[in-house]
């Protein structure tokens, strides 16, 4: 392997020496798996990073990022100082070794009013911190005006359950034709954070301890039933805010970023909910996304100054209203939002504030095995839902694949799971 | 042809024409249409109001003008390059029945065989320790390598085309291997290599994932823009897949009179 | 005149050495990952990928639709050529029209179908005109397989054809105009003109076409994935999920060591199959 490896460095160095080598000012790259699209991107480079050191900011997709970091590991040399990812992101490149620890300017941060419950998430299940809290977000569920005739009697928009979400998928098929609830369970959709997230935690107050108990078997009946109202189509769906705005879909739960522009563009047509409780309460998912800085970054100081920069709450409320994502300091958000915006903060509002809520954190631990613990609930979603096998059977087989997993990692429970020495149990 | 025939046969020509024409003006369509003409019901086939608003954002995005030049350096460089590396071994190809070359005939087909992203690990930590990394030279090497099989079967059956007697007679009149084939053959290859170079243009120009992996600050043009394609508003995406796909249609314009003679015949 | 013996090779040589390194190490490394158990050689990553509830389909569904499209494109592309070979005005702005999408990636073309064929696209616009449908209609996900199936079959045909077109027509216009001439005389049929003399001569081409069009189809996946999303697995798409989504580079990379032993077998497939004698080559 490794002759082969200097054949191949050889044979490619002989031609890189005709490579007329480009010098730029090396400015500091910041590398960004959020805020990629077009109007997004221009946004933090317009405004987002106004005033700070001289940043380069590039964006890539998340497995174009995975692969990247692997690779600048691999052969020793950083061009990416600074990187912006969500928190499932970051995660495997703690056994990488990709991350330099960011205690100092965690401690800097200290009177920022960043929660603890989110620094702590932010050190990945090691002692340091790996992470800054950047932006927040959560999942919710988005509801057109024109479904709201349809929504039974007794039910509460702000308060649903699932059953009763099924109900009215019901009522709106019966009297439209459609089935107009929507799920992003496409290539690229976020469906397993929201069997992992939502459903499960609903109604087992659990992620992965209770993941084959009675009360997960009664979740998966009754999201099952409600499947049978869902957009045929949702397996294609990657962001909701196009079915929404196509109006295929006139109920839809997504992450808030994915639901935006639907938002932004008819800001009356639209309410943002709490999603759906079930037995043991109303579970919801924060969303983190961190900024960290690469192992031997090129740029240290000046990354740190653009952390800095970016944490300030003029630089997190101009976020919340450039690009709705809302700040993790303790900036009070100001009244004059746009109107999306604002339909987005309240559901964030309403959703984390219910009485029943649960809160269900991001896989903490798991290092590079975060992708394969969501194939192991977006699996049993398949086979449940779309394959019809029976819920035990399915349950129990994928419980040995999620206890296995855990094993691997020896990751701790997370919350809602109670506290665990050692790798968190699956009964 | 009787009458009813050359109906039938004017009528399929035309037909066809429209199968490959309506696909790239409905998403024309889509491009000029704006923000909610992509999801009214039922749509419209004639265009209302164009609007550029779309295509234009993407020409005012800060460094789209950089991403641009690199797209060209890189996707000239795949050019040249392959054409270096793929005409002679195409030459060989056509010319001499030597030991090994279905081996090498395999080896150029199973480069397109396997799935180029999964390769982009190794590939990436290669670039990086040689220095290639984040430069369209780098990202150029990559092309080739997807766009050399093309140009090596391309350029095989073009030499096939040619007669063996020709070059032969040049030898006779005391021609050298070599002046043979740059007086004789290379004229008349000359058309279907100018078309193939140009396939080799467009099969970089398109490429997206080593493109977006290879580089940070110098991107090409698609992945610079088109990377988070399938991420943008619906509108966006239209506006970048029929920026995506006019350049093509100009570059075969271009060639199309030496379409044939990249296989191999002159266009009688 | 002397043929000095290394002259191929010497010829070949640059290609050779400029695949290597940019191809057959990092098909090495990706090869040795797949086999790679953490301790020393093991199969585990093939038999993950084997066992994952999405291999069946994945596999099932990759062979359809080669095995579908592959045949239509080259009759179509056989048409194609043939149309071509009697027109006499407008050839060029025909041939441009006609191999446009040579020029169109992926990315472009799964877009210009999604387009087209979503519940509120241009298809069904066109289909509730003329009164067939009532509204919207969904064709591309799990409860209609068979739409979908054609949809992307569509969507490739529209893509990928160009290049078979491209190779074929070459290959008619190397068939001598006399033996068409000495047929007629005979009175033969355009149909057994088509099946005895243009069919066997147009071998060698046909062999090319269906080749290099093969391997791209086993490897082609971004039109499907923007068509069929997860409703239709492939084994392309599936090695990009393994290694993206799941991020488990062996099982990607085991993943795409099948694919290109299945490239591999129908190419060698294919040679055998349409043997091409020295003398009809070129």
């Amino acid at each position: 392997m490794k002759t082969l490896n200097h054949l191949a460095i050889a044979a490619i160095a002989a031609g890189a020496m005709f490579a007329a080598p480009v010098a730029k000012a090396q400015d500091l790259v910041f590398l960004s798996t959020q805020l990629r699209p077009i109007d997004e991107a221009q946004k933090v480079r317009e405004v987002l990073l106004k005033g700070a050191p001289k940043t380069t900011y590039v964006v890539e997709e998340p497995p174009q990022f995975a692969v990247r970091m692997k690779a600048e590991q691999a052969a020793g040399k950083r061009t990416i100082s600074l990187m912006g990812a969500l928190h499932g992101e970051l995660q495997p490149l703690v056994p990488a070794g990709s991350l330099d620890a960011v205690d100092d300017i965690a401690a800097k941060l200290g009177a920022s009013g960043i929660p603890a419950g989110l620094m702590e998430l932010g050190k990945l299940g090691t002692p340091n911190q790996q992470y800054i809290p950047w932006m927040q977000a959560t999942y919710v569920l988005v509801v057109k005006k024109a479904a709201l005739p349809f929504l039974p009697a007794g039910a509460d928009v702000n308060a649903l359950t699932y059953e009763q979400l099924a109900a009215w998928g019901k009522a709106i098929q019966e009297k439209t034709g459609q089935r107009r609830i929507g799920f992003p369970a496409g290539p690229k959709g976020l469906f397993a954070r929201f069997v992992q997230g939502n459903l499960v935690p609903s109604y087992t107050g659990s992620m992965v301890t209770e993941f084959r108990s009675a009360a997960a078997e009664k979740g998966w009946a009754d999201f099952k039933a409600l499947w049978a109202t869902v957009n045929p189509n949702a397996n294609n769906y990657n962001f909701m805010q196009e079915p929404l705005m196509a109006g295929e879909v006139w109920i839809a739960w997504d992450h808030i970023a994915r639901v935006k522009d639907a938002l932004t563009a008819e800001p009356d047509q639209y309410l943002v909910v709490a999603p759906p409780a079930g037995a043991k309460g109303r579970a919801y998912m924060p969303v983190i996304a961190g900024l960290s800085i690469a192992k031997d970054a090129p740029n240290r100081a000046q990354a740190a100054a653009v952390i800095e920069h970016l944490l300030k709450p003029a630089t997190q409320l101009a976020a919340a209203q450039e690009v709705g994502f809302f700040p993790v300091v303790d900036a009070p958000l100001p009244p004059d939002l746009p109107a999306g915006v604002k339909l987005l903060a309240d559901g964030v509002a309403k959703t984390q504030g219910a009485k029943d809520a649960i809160v269900a954190l991001l896989p903490i631990g798991l290092g590079d095995k975060g992708g394969e613990f969501n194939k192991v609930y977006f699996d049993t979603f398949q086979r449940i839902v779309l394959r019809n096998e029976p819920i035990r059977a399915v349950l129990d087989a994928q419980a040995e694949i999620l206890r296995s997993l855990m094993i691997q990692t020896a990751a701790p429970c997370w919350a809602p799971d109670k506290p665990s020495q050692g790798a968190c149990p699956v009964t | 042809m009787s009458a009813p025939r050359k109906w039938l046969y004017v009528t399929g020509v035309l037909a066809l024409c429209a199968w490959v024409l309506v696909p790239i003006y409905l998403i024309g369509l889509g491009a000029m249409g704006g923000r909610l003409a992509v999801f009214k019901w039922p749509k419209a086939f004639a265009p209302g109001e164009a609007s550029f608003a779309a295509l234009a954002t993407f020409l005012k995005i800060e460094g789209v003008w950089n991403a641009a030049l690199n797209s060209l350096i890189a996707a000239s460089l795949t050019m040249l390059f392959s054409i270096l590396l793929g005409a002679p071994a195409g030459y060989a190809l056509a010319r001499f029945a030597f030991r090994g070359q279905s081996a090498f005939r395999l080896l150029v087909l199973l480069t397109r065989a396997f799935p180029l992203a999964i390769l982009a690990l190794p590939l990436t930590v290669i670039f990086i320790r040689v220095g290639l990394y984040d430069t369209p030279f780098g990202v150029s090497l990559i092309h080739t390598a997807l766009a050399l099989p093309f140009a090596a079967l391309v350029t095989a059956s073009l030499f096939m085309g040619i007669p063996r007697e020709y070059e032969e007679a040049a030898w006779v009149f005391g021609c050298t291997r070599w002046q043979a084939f740059r007086k004789v053959v290379l004229p008349l290859a000359l058309p279907g290599i100018a078309a193939a170079a140009i396939f080799a243009f467009v099969i970089s120009w398109n490429e997206v994932f080593a493109a977006s992996v290879l580089t940070v600050r110098e991107r090409t043009l698609t992945a610079y823009l088109l990377t988070v394609l399938s991420e943008s508003p619906l509108h966006y995406r239209f506006a970048g897949g029929f920026i995506l796909i006019i350049p093509s249609v100009l570059f075969i314009f271009a060639v199309r009179k030496y379409l044939f003679a990249m296989w191999g015949v002159s266009s009688k | 005149m002397l043929q000095p013996r290394w002259l191929p090779y010497l010829l070949i040589a640059p290609s050779v050495a400029f695949l290597a390194a940019l191809f057959l190490v990092p098909l090495g490394q990706t090869i040795l990952l797949s086999v790679d158990g953490g301790q020393g050689f093991s199969l585990a990553n093939y038999a993950r990928m084997a066992g994952d509830l999405n291999f069946p389909t994945a596999l099932r569904n990759t062979f359809a639709l080669v095995a579908v499209v592959i045949p239509l494109q080259v009759a179509l592309a056989l048409v194609m050529g043939l149309m071509l070979q009697k027109m006499t005005r407008g050839r060029e702005l025909v041939l441009w029209i006609w191999t446009i999408p040579l020029g169109v990636s992926d990315l472009a073309a799964g877009l210009v179908w999604l387009a087209i064929l979503q519940d509120s696209g241009y298809l069904n616009t066109l289909l509730f005109q003329i009164g067939v449908i009532s509204g919207p209609t969904a064709y591309l996900n799990s409860e209609t397989p068979v739409a979908l199936f054609f949809a992307v079959v569509l969507a490739e045909i529209w893509r990928a054809t160009a290049i078979v077109l491209i190779i074929l027509v070459a290959g008619i216009q190397l068939i001598p105009k006399g033996f068409g001439e000495a047929a007629d005389i005979f009175g033969a049929s355009p149909w057994t003109k088509f099946r005895r003399i243009t069919l066997p001569l147009l071998k060698p081409s046909l062999q090319s076409a269906l080749i290099l069009r093969t391997v791209l189809a086993f490897e082609v996946f971004a039109v499907v994935y923007a068509l069929g999303g997860r409703n239709f697995p492939i084994l392309v798409g599936e090695a990009y999920t393994w290694q993206n989504e799941n991020q488990n580079y062996g099982v990607a990379a085991a993943y795409a060591v099948l694919v290109m032993a299945i490239s591999l077998a129908a190419t060698i497939i294919y040679l055998k199959a349409l043997r091409v004698d020295p003398e009809t080559q070129g």
